[in-house]
């Protein structure tokens, strides 16, 4: 894109070439990201390893972040160029997960020098994997009226509860969580803490849900302890991190790198083989062909608002509040995607595991159920309409919550 | 809302505080009451001409100023809040993009300027049956006459030029006729919308053949439907705002409706659907600005997505304002009926899901 580029970039990106083909790894070229698995645990190869290093000591696997805590300190426009150039040479960016998409952005906007200091360069290097305590049985939609809690016990918080859907708690170092500092009142007396998961007083069990094995925990919180340093922003004031955190999070969803989208054939392509044509190229199941393109124009749609929110917020710092649309609108449509695969492919669309079914058939199956939660996590699909009643079209607001 | 240059910024202001002022929809009620025989208040008309805004795509050699179709898409689009009719679509953007791209020099002499400045309106005759089908043309050229039928011709009773489809010895094509050729005969068409239509019969009206053949037919259609979309736009947000307002002061139940989160969420639906129409139909106009080679699918994708959405607001205006929507009194009529007009208008949403799924190869 012209808008992109001028003499600055083009040297920026010649030197991002070649950093990447004397750092990359040859042996993991074309290879998935294992960051983007959802069952990690397993020993990364030395490549793996290697290569993680070499991104997080260059910063470049965080390039907007501020070089002070070792990110990459560059504009927007060279964090493209390095994306553009990774995909380029077939590499992928081996830092993420929870610290990069959420905590790490809301820690830079709301933590001390020295929380700054102690936590962001781990999340940069890629060294330490953080979880969410946010959801609690009892706190899903209503997540204000969460009710884990942190008693004052001088140097330190002594937190007892328990914290549901934290995704990748097995695998964890460090839990963000939200916890009741004041029973009094609802939103006021939240604060935002974060302690290590390697304590005692932390028990986790993943649960199986209807897709199978799952990224997603129960946590179990028995005088587990935080330190008071680590409180982040005042106490009872957790509130408002917490939404500016889960802006990132619904932002990371469904951004215009498309966080949820799935890759494999295009669907009416997939229709063709499965259901087959007329005699005019035309699927033949002609009410399929409908609604495939609906949602094809929608999506398309959809991908047309991204890149448009991303022109219009351009010199803005952080998500707009069009993320609370794009959040609805995307999960939406790829559900129905999601629903389309499966009747596409008719009975081979129903296995469950066995050689009588293709793997893609297999995961057809498992990303379709897995999928309906997309429109539960994160803010569901009612919240999010919640939202964009009160704060965009300024409606009365009934829940008092957001 | 696209990121725009100083002037196109400049431009849309001016028709904001223009159709505030003076086309209000008050304006566009007053014309339908009056029963003007053309569909359009000409005095209106020629206020938008001496704007410059019917020469907005055409080349500043011919009179206009070449600012493009998204330029005049935001044009269109504040036309489209109050519901304005004009002959803007049909001349300035429609028959101009014919001769632009398929006229001869002489053509262009003759008739872009007088376009441009107001004084000659130009028309697109392109069906034949009751629903858009451009492939089925009857009408027939020879020896430089033409004879066959058009209908739901737009402005077609306004029309001192009028481009028409037709079958040559060269396969399909558009040509050129002159309204007020003694082989043209119009019936004017009442509509629902009140806007100004007709059929229209040519019997060996002379015309004078454009170049590019059917492929021209398509892209002049293309920027048609783009242009529709725009002021589709324009009109769907109005009736989205107008019920936004009216949920907020409307009391039942001892608080005002908009306090009910059957009717938020219903609000929520409509406001990103507008969001991602607003998002195809400038991805479409752009594409016509660029001469990308996609502008057929994007363009199909954006009427087609914007007519679902008009279709849905419309319908949720008259449902929201509930009795008070139903009476000729209130505006919520008007936007219904313009939205299943300007649905139908060169293609309807079946039309487009069927195109552009052709156009993937599927």
């Amino acid at each position: 894109m012209a808008d992109f580029g001028g003499t600055d970039l083009e040297t920026f990106r010649t030197s991002a070439r070649e950093w990447i083909a004397a750092n990359f790894p040859a042996a993991l070229k074309g290879k998935p990201n294992p960051m983007a698995g959802e069952e990690r645990g397993g020993k990364p190869s030395a490549e793996q390893e290697a290569w993680r290093k070499a991104m997080g000591d260059k910063g470049w696997g965080v390039p907007t972040w501020p070089a002070a805590y070792g990110g990459g300190g560059l504009s927007g426009g060279e964090a493209r160029v390095i994306q553009q150039e990774l995909n380029r040479a077939g590499a992928y960016n081996p830092i993420g997960g929870m610290g990069v998409m959420m905590f790490g952005p809301t820690l830079l906007e709301y933590g001390t020098e020295a929380q700054k200091q102690e936590h962001i360069p781990p999340i940069v290097r890629g060294e330490i994997a953080w979880c969410q305590g946010f959801s609690e049985p009892g706190a899903g939609s209503d997540l204000a009226s969460l009710s884990t809690k942190a008693i004052d016990k001088g140097d330190h918080f002594e937190i007892d509860g328990s914290k549901i859907w934290t995704s990748g708690a097995q695998w964890a170092d460090w839990c963000f969580c939200l916890v009741r500092t004041d029973t009094s009142k609802k939103h006021e007396g939240i604060s935002f803490v974060l302690f290590t998961m390697h304590q005692p007083g932390v028990e986790v069990r993943p649960i199986p849900l209807i897709a199978g094995s799952s990224p997603f925990c129960e946590t179990f919180f028995t005088s587990a302890r935080a330190e008071k340093k680590d409180l982040v922003g005042p106490l009872n004031g957790g509130w408002t991190i917490a939404k500016r955190l889960l802006q990132h999070e619904r932002s990371g969803l469904t951004g215009a790198g498309g966080g949820l989208g799935s890759g494999g054939k295009p669907l009416e392509q997939l229709a063709k083989e499965y259901v087959g044509v007329d005699e005019k190229g035309r699927i033949a199941d002609s009410d399929l062909r409908t609604r495939l393109v609906n949602n094809a124009i929608n999506w398309r749609a959809f991908q047309q608002t991204a890149v448009r929110a991303m022109m219009e917020a351009k010199g803005n710092a952080g998500p707009s509040s069009a993320t609370s649309i794009m959040k609805n609108a995307g999960t939406q449509l790829i559900q129905e995607r999601q629903e389309m695969t499966l009747e596409i492919m008719g009975h081979q669309g129903l296995g469950w595991e066995g050689d009588d079914f293709a793997p893609e058939e297999l995961a057809a199956v498992r990303g379709w159920l897995f999928g309906k939660a997309f429109t539960i996590f994160g803010g569901s699909q009612e919240v999010q309409s919640n939202i964009v009643s009160k704060r965009i079209l300024g409606l009365p607001d009934l829940t008092q919550n957001h | 809302m696209a990121v725009l240059s100083e002037e196109q910024s400049m431009l849309r202001d001016a028709a904001k505080s223009w159709v505030q002022e003076k086309s209000p929809v008050t304006a566009f009620r007053k014309m339908r009451d009056s029963g003007a025989e053309l569909g359009y208040d000409v005095a209106a008309w020629n206020e938008m001409a001496e704007m410059g805004w019917a020469g907005v795509i055409i080349p500043e050699e011919y009179g206009g100023s070449n600012f493009g179709y998204l330029s005049l898409g935001l044009v269109l689009e504040e036309l489209g809040r109050t519901l304005t009719a004009s002959p803007l679509l049909s001349s300035g953007l429609a028959a101009a993009s014919a001769l632009i791209l398929g006229g001869s020099d002489a053509q262009k002499s003759e008739w872009l300027p007088k376009i441009a400045e107001g004084t000659a309106v130009g028309a697109l005759a392109i069906d034949e049956g009751a629903h858009h089908a451009p492939d089925k043309v009857a009408t027939v050229f020879k020896d430089g006459k033409i004879t066959g039928k058009k209908t739901f011709v737009l402005e077609g009773m306004a029309a001192g030029i009028i481009i028409v489809s037709g079958k040559g010895p060269d396969g399909v094509g558009l040509y050129l006729v002159k309204g007020d050729d003694a082989g043209v005969k119009r019936t004017r068409l009442s509509l629902a919308d009140s806007r100004g239509a007709a059929n229209i019969e040519f019997n060996g009206a002379a015309a004078e053949p454009l170049s590019g053949g059917a492929d021209l037919i398509d892209k002049v259609l293309d920027r048609a439907r783009a242009g529709v979309a725009a002021e589709m736009l324009g009109s769907a947000i109005q009736a989205f705002e107008t019920t936004l307002d009216y949920l907020k002061v409307r009391v039942q139940f001892g608080q005002v409706i908009g306090s009910f989160q059957a009717l938020q969420h219903r609000a929520a639906k409509m406001f990103t659907d507008l969001e991602l129409s607003r998002s195809a139909v400038e991805a479409a106009l752009a594409a016509i600005d660029a001469d990308s080679p996609d502008v057929p699918e994007l363009v199909s994708l954006a009427k087609a997505k914007m007519g679902d959405t008009f279709h849905l607001v419309s319908n949720e205006m008259v449902q929201m304002h509930g009795g008070i929507g139903m009476t000729d009194a209130h505006d919520a009529g008007f936007y219904l009926k313009r939205a299943r007009a300007a649905e139908a208008a060169f293609g309807n949403q079946a039309f487009h899901r069927d195109r552009y799924a052709r156009i993937q190869g599927y």
